[in-house]
Order: C-alpha cells, then structure tokens, then sequence
C-alpha cells in the first residue's frame, strides 16, 4: 500500500496516508538509508517557512541512500482539500505522507519521548540510530545535523 | 540568544540523558506534584491578574494558549465550555498567551483583547509578555493546560497536558483529561491521568 502511494505521490496525484507502525517498519528496513523525517502541517506558519530547507537538501542527495519524508499532521480530512493542494503547488521533492494516528497522546512518545507534540519537529534515523529534534531548522543547521548524524556511521 | 541557549540545553539534555529527564514534557519546567508559581500578568481588560486573584478557587485551570494557532482556535469553545462548568465549581479558567508579538503579530495584546471581546471569553486572558511564565512552567505548546490545585501554602500542579484526545473533532472525544482531572480533584483524589501529550504550535519565543 505505501509503495502504491508511493508511486501516486511521485506522480503528483495523492498523498497517501498511513500508520506510524507503517512508518517504523519501512524505517527498520531500509538499512544503510538515513531518514529525515519531518512533522509538519499546512496550519503551521514555521514548519512550512522550513519546508524549502528540506526539499534542498532532497535535492542535494538525490541518488544517494537518503530519504526525505515529510509527516503532514493536518487532519485527513483535510488531505485532499489542504495538503495535497499545497505540496503541489510548492512541488517539493521530497516523498510526502499524512499520518492517521487519531490519539496523539498514545503515540506522540513512540517517535519520542522528548516531543511535547509541537510542530515542527524532525526525527533522522539510521540503521536503528535515532536523533530527534523540537525545533525548526535553517537550511544550513538542517545540512550540518544531517551531516553530523549521518557520518556517526563511519 | 537566551531563549536559544534555552533550547540547546533542552536539546542536549534530552540527547545526553533521555533516561534521568524527569519530566518529558517539559525538561525545564514544573512536574506533577510541584509548588506552581505564583505571577502577575496584565489581563485584557488592564487589570494585573495573579492566581491569588482568585480568593474564593479550589485551583485554577492554566491554559497556555493564544489567537493564531489553529490548535488554539480549535479549542476555543472547549475551554469556554470548561470555564462554564467548573468555575461555579471552584475550578475557573486562567488563559495565558505567551507568544512574542514580534514573530507573530496576530497574538498582540491589543489582537488579544479583539478575539476576547469577539469570543466573550468568560475568563481572564492574560499576556505573558517576557515569556517567564511559560519557561517557569515548561509550557511548550499551544494549548496547553495545566490543571493547579490551591494547598495550604499556594499551589500545586496535578495535570499537566492536552485538554482532551481529539483536536479535530469535539464530537468525537473519548478522553476529556482536563474534565477527568478535575473531577477528580474535586472527589478529594488524584488525577488518573496525570500528564498528556497533543500536537500543538510550538510558543513563539523571542528571538535574538
């Protein structure tokens, strides 16, 4: 189903949307890949000011191991009307979901237990190594965080 | 520059030590069972308000929240509606906006009194314009409810969290945490529930 989705969010066509348990297993297989998972919503003023930060660096590591996911937490109904609009319009390159968890509470910590669910937030993870930011990035400190957590490997 | 130091620490606190953080909601701020600190904050009718304002309350429902966000406006008509039920019963609303109106010029004080008078907002809508009061309370987010229980010699905190456990949609609520944890305060017993998490927009600090 996610790699359906897939294919129709390169296409331009919906964004699809999916559980965090469909998340966390797609992170624990892609070994070597480095995930920059961002949480964001169309409501939200500074996640979509950092937006551009994140579709740069997709662009920068085009081809490579490194996957740039953006977690649209607007509401699902809110899909087609809201996020789907948007992300065509800025036609970012980044793969782009939106996550149906209805209780924040009960999953808010399962992507960390520093989150107090304020939005934008961002989570790198690699081969099971996890780095979990509350707060909004520059292109620069987004490049640099990236850079820092994906070089721990070697 | 000291809200950046601020966030740096919490980042690094919360990197270096996830384990010994003894209050993931807020790193810095007030846990369960703390003395809550008093304040004195200009409400949007002029007057100071302090949480000693309110001589005749059992506690005080704190929220964190302002005009702007979504998430606030979205629970707008929940907090009147808490406010409605529970001051009677010695459980009244405090609302407090702690966003700098530099970054987000919608939550200024004079925009404050606008959505108060437009909401009739039956309850106190402080601005919290150095932002001390959200640091000394950890509050992160907007909304966020800090549920306050008057003791002998101020003020303990018995909730920290999102009011309930569906933003979207008041119909479809399952858990009311705010309501829960003061019903049970008013029982004579502690919150079930004592602190929750929700998706909200970060407090706006100051920059520079």
């Amino acid at each position: 189903m996610i790699v359906l989705g897939l294919l129709c969010s390169l296409l331009g066509l919906t964004i699809p949307e999916v559980r965090l348990t469909d998340l966390e297993r797609r992170f624990a297989e892609g070994s070597d890949t480095v995930y920059v998972v961002n949480f964001w919503a169309t409501w939200c003023k500074p996640c979509i000011e950092e937006l551009p930060a994140f579709d740069k660096l997709a662009r920068k590591e085009s081809g490579k191991p490194v996957v740039v996911l953006l977690v649209s937490l607007d509401s699902p109904k809110d899909r087609s009307s809201k996020v789907e609009p948007f992300l065509r319009k800025a036609g970012y390159k980044c793969e782009a979901v939106v996550l149906n968890e209805p209780k924040p509470h009960l999953w808010i910590d399962k992507v960390d237990a520093s989150w107090s669910g304020a939005i934008p937030a961002t989570l790198f993870i690699m081969n099971g190594r996890r780095l979990f930011r509350e707060q909004e990035f520059t292109s620069r400190l987004l490049d640099s965080t990236f850079t820092t957590f994906r070089d721990k490997e070697k | 520059m000291k809200s950046f130091l601020c966030l740096g620490l919490a980042v690094i606190l919360a990197w270096v030590s996830p384990l010994q953080a003894q209050n993931p909601l807020s790193p810095d701020g007030l846990k369960i069972a703390d003395q809550a600190p008093d304040f004195a904050l200009r409400n949007v009718d002029g007057k100071i308000i302090a949480l000693s304002s309110f001589v005749d309350a059992k506690g005080v429902i704190l929220v964190f929240t302002c005009n702007h966000c979504p998430y606030s406006v979205k629970y707008e008509d929940r907090i009147i509606a808490l406010h409605e039920k529970y001051a009677g019963k010695g459980y009244p609303v405090l609302a407090v906006n702690s966003n700098d109106s530099v970054v987000v010029p919608e939550d200024s004080f004079s925009k404050m009194q606008e959505r108060a008078q437009a909401k009739k907002f039956p309850f106190p809508y402080v601005v919290d314009e150095t932002q001390t009061i959200a640091r000394k309370y950890g509050a992160r987010r907007t909304p966020h409810a800090f549920v306050l229980l008057r003791t002998r010699t101020g003020w303990t905190v018995e909730y920290i969290g999102a009011i309930d456990d569906n933003a979207d949609d008041a119909d479809k609520v399952g858990s009311k945490f705010v309501e829960d944890a003061v019903e049970a305060l008013l029982k004579g017993t502690k919150p079930a529930t004592a602190t929750t998490k929700a998706i909200g927009c970060t407090i706006k600090w100051k920059k520079g």
